[in-house]
């Protein structure tokens, strides 16, 4: 939300909207294809938006280079693919799940564990003093004495 | 001489948050009662003090006085008077002073309506609030002076910034800014309890409003940002995850977190020590979410000051709030036992589960957000992380929070045999798969989110009513009398409920069920989108007040029948020389209705764009039936603690 900068550069850019029509593949599948590969891959001028959404020119080149690619024949992979090694990992908006990635992706998941352990550890803890609710010796001498004052 | 008046006040008012910070500090550890007593006035004079500054820097924008820099930049004597008003915020230095004036207007309202808090907490409590308010003024005052003066004023101004020019973006900041600063309120009671050593069922009670209220506001400013940036980016999206969206959903679901975890503090004095920690962590993502929106030191993007000196002041603040109030919470937090136990079922454990949902969900939000900093800094790789990655990684923990949130909200405290409770719920999710199963046969796509989505939105909602029926007891004659002699804070969970569920609803539908259509479309031409016959009538260039606009004219027909004419434009600012899209939108219950016209194109004929979007309404609905279950609950009788002030002794001791 709020202001983005992206899009004001890419509206600076000239264009109206993202996909225009004259970029649109004939054939429907692969028109569907090229839309799917292209919402992952990002603007590299706007930042944080993918290049299906975006209006920068540069943006429009990929998007004609991907389509490009499929007709070529080329597995969705592929397009990734050769599109990664001009670009670098940068352009994906779906970071790669290896290496020092997988912190990333392991984060989550690895915190939501030691949270419910941690949560079923305090659980159980506490566990034995449900039995009774009725007031300790000490408990009961403090309410005693708090009564007095 | 106006204007002159407004800094004036500003540099006093800096003055006194030092003072409202220093005196009632050493006032309460050395329990000197008057010391203590300055708190309240001083907090009331530095909200009077900023409210005048405020009022002044209006006053320029209003009269156009271009010898101040900042209305230079950001006014025009063109612009229609709702936005010279709202251009005071719609810049970096006019949004800190906001920021600083809403938080010394919380603070005031603690010292106005916190009557009947003990005095060190109170004196504690403000002395915390105003420090906060010396180094964001110090921040204001020293690197973003919003009245600075120009020797030899222009003639006009360079205009306020055209995507600013609307109403959505117009109040958008100040929801935010309360909702942030709101959370302000509850870290100086965290940092003053944990000052004092003391957390009891009581403060569980003076915090929660505070962070509800805080919530509410939240809730509805990123409401605005998402509906602002649906209807005016030409193409729908409601949700980009982007860093400066991040920076505003993160303290969203950590103040969640805390308004959960405050209620079994107040209820049943558990949960103390985490409830601190959240008080502490929800205010510190405000904090880094300033400093990621004001340093642009993500890559982000916002169109207003990315200034490295800023950024370094910001980050500064954030080390020196969140640092200390840590420390302070490393140091104290074991001294606080709980007392209220509970079994594995109850509605206490099931608000654990919820508090660790929320704040799991915040953490990967976060570092997905500071993931391409961390990855280049530590590990060389630039990338990038974007929307795939946040819908991958978050969504799970919240479908798991939908899927227990009607069973947790039924429980009872303590301890609950689980089959007894959960029997009225059965009816709810077997409507809940009855309704899935529908919208599995009514689509035509073979995606599963549509189903899974109507599954948890309609299993939250059938849950909160059957949370209702459950606590409106047996006699079916009398239910509705007694539903409506439930406290609000019932009303206010069930709502609020119900409405995170809509949201669900409403996302899921939307993004499974859109359709869209690109094509060069001649005047006069028609083509048909989802059942909708769309006619392009006409295209033709208006001029108005201080932009010109290229406004087509579509009418919108179904079997035959006119559902309405629309009129999307295309707008250029010449001052600003910027353009914008200004899509036309049909609204409905059910879809909408969502045209964008485009460039003029070489062969004859204009570029168009038409979606039509199932539900698209429920998100920002659902939403605001979250805020509106806020408010009620807000408005329950135990929270009137003006009331309660008025009731109590004068002059009550300290301890």
């Amino acid at each position: 939300m709020i202001i983005r900068a992206v899009l004001l550069w890419c509206l600076l850019a000239g264009a109206a909207f993202a996909v225009q029509p004259d970029e649109v593949l004939d054939d429907p599948a692969l028109e569907a294809r090229a839309r799917d590969i292209s919402s992952g891959l990002r603007c590299l001028v706007c930042r944080n938006e993918s290049i299906d959404e975006s209006n920068a020119g540069l943006a429009r080149d990929l998007r004609l280079l991907v389509r490009e690619r499929l007709l070529e024949g080329d597995s969705d992979e592929e397009v990734v693919d050769f599109i990664v090694a001009r670009f670098g990992e940068y352009v994906l908006l779906e970071p790669r799940r290896d290496g020092s990635n997988l912190i990333l992706w392991l984060a989550g998941p690895a915190l939501f564990l030691g949270g419910l352990a941690v949560a079923i550890g305090y659980l159980r803890r506490q566990r034995p003093q449900t039995q009774s609710d009725a007031l300790s010796d000490d408990e009961q001498a403090r309410l005693d004495e708090l009564l007095k004052d | 001489m106006f204007v002159e008046l407004g800094h004036f006040t500003l540099l006093l008012a800096l003055v006194v948050a030092c003072l409202q910070t220093a005196l009632p500090l050493i006032g309460a550890h050395n329990r000197w009662s008057g010391w203590m007593a300055f708190a309240g006035p001083a907090a009331l004079a530095q909200a009077g003090l900023l409210t005048v500054s405020f009022a002044a820097l209006t006053y320029a924008f209003v009269v156009s006085d271009f010898s101040v820099l900042l209305v230079v930049k950001n006014s025009h004597t063109l612009k229609p008077m709702l936005y010279k008003v709202t251009g005071v915020w719609g810049n970096h230095e006019g949004s800190m002073l906001l920021w600083c004036l809403i938080l010394a207007v919380f603070g005031a309202l603690v010292a106005m309506f916190g009557g009947n808090l003990p005095a060190r907490l109170k004196a504690r409590v403000l002395g915390v609030q105003g420090s906060i308010g010396v180094a964001f003024l110090g921040f204001l005052i020293f690197t973003s002076n919003p009245f600075l003066r120009l020797a030899f004023p222009p003639m006009n101004g360079q205009d306020l910034n055209p995507l600013l020019q609307d109403p959505g973006l117009a109040f958008h900041p100040p929801f935010l800014y309360l909702g942030y600063v709101g959370l302000s309120t509850s870290f100086s009671f965290a940092v003053a309890a944990l000052i004092e050593g003391r957390v009891d069922a009581a403060w569980g009670r003076w915090v929660r409003p505070w962070t509800l209220l805080a919530w509410l506001m939240l809730t509805i400013g990123i409401a605005l940002g998402s509906w602002w940036a649906y209807y005016e980016l030409g193409w729908g999206g409601f949700w980009f995850w982007d860093p400066v969206e991040n920076a505003s959903f993160m303290p969203w679901l950590i103040s969640a977190a805390l308004l959960h975890s405050s209620i079994v503090v107040e209820k049943r004095e558990a949960l103390k020590s985490w409830t601190i920690l959240l008080a502490i962590l929800a205010f510190g993502f405000s904090l880094i979410g300033a400093f990621i929106v004001r340093s642009g030191v993500l890559t982000s993007v916002h169109a207003f000051a990315n200034d490295p000196e800023r950024g370094v002041y910001l980050l500064a603040i954030t080390f020196l709030f969140m640092g200390g109030a840590l420390t302070l919470y490393a140091a104290r937090a074991a001294s606080m036992q709980a007392k209220g136990v509970f079994g594995v079922v109850s509605r206490e454990s099931a608000l654990v589960l919820n508090n660790v949902l929320l704040a799991v969900a915040a953490f990967v939000v976060f570092i997905g957000t500071v993931w391409p900093l961390l990855a280049e800094m530590a590990f060389d790789r630039k990338l990038s992380v974007g929307a795939p990655f946040f819908d991958a990684a978050f969504t799970p923990f919240m479908i798991l929070l939908a899927l227990v949130l009607p069973i947790g909200a039924i429980l009872p405290w303590k301890r609950a045999k689980i089959g007894r409770v959960i029997r009225p719920l059965w009816l709810a999710a077997a409507a809940a798969f009855a309704i899935a199963a529908l919208t599995w046969v009514v689509q035509t796509e073979r995606s599963l989110l549509a189903p899974i989505g109507a599954l948890l939105g309609s299993w939250l909602v059938l849950g909160a009513a059957a949370d209702l029926w459950t606590r409106t007891g047996t006699d079916i004659s009398r239910k509705l009398r007694r539903a409506l002699s439930l406290p609000r804070a019932d009303w206010g969970r069930v709502v609020a409920h119900s409405g995170f569920g809509v949201t669900i609803i409403g996302i899921a539908l939307m993004t499974a069920w859109e359709s869209e259509d690109i094509r060069v479309a001649e005047v006069g031409e028609s083509f048909t989108v989802s059942g909708y016959d769309i006619t392009l009538a006409n295209v033709e260039e208006v001029q108005v007040a201080n932009y010109i606009s290229t406004m087509a004219e579509m009418r919108v027909a179904r079997n035959g029948r006119d559902v309405a004419v629309l009129y999307p434009e295309k707008r250029v600012y010449p001052v600003a020389g910027m353009p914008t899209t200004e899509a036309a939108i049909d609204n409905g219950v059910f879809r909408d209705i969502y045209l964008v016209i485009g460039d003029e194109q070489q062969g004859g004929g204009w570029a168009v764009r038409s979606y039509v979007k199932p539900f698209a309404n429920w998100i920002w609905a659902g939403a605001i039936i979250m805020a509106f279950g806020g408010a009620l609950s807000l408005s329950d009788r135990r929270f009137r603690v003006a009331a309660g002030a008025r009731r109590a002794p004068q002059g009550v001791p300290a301890e």
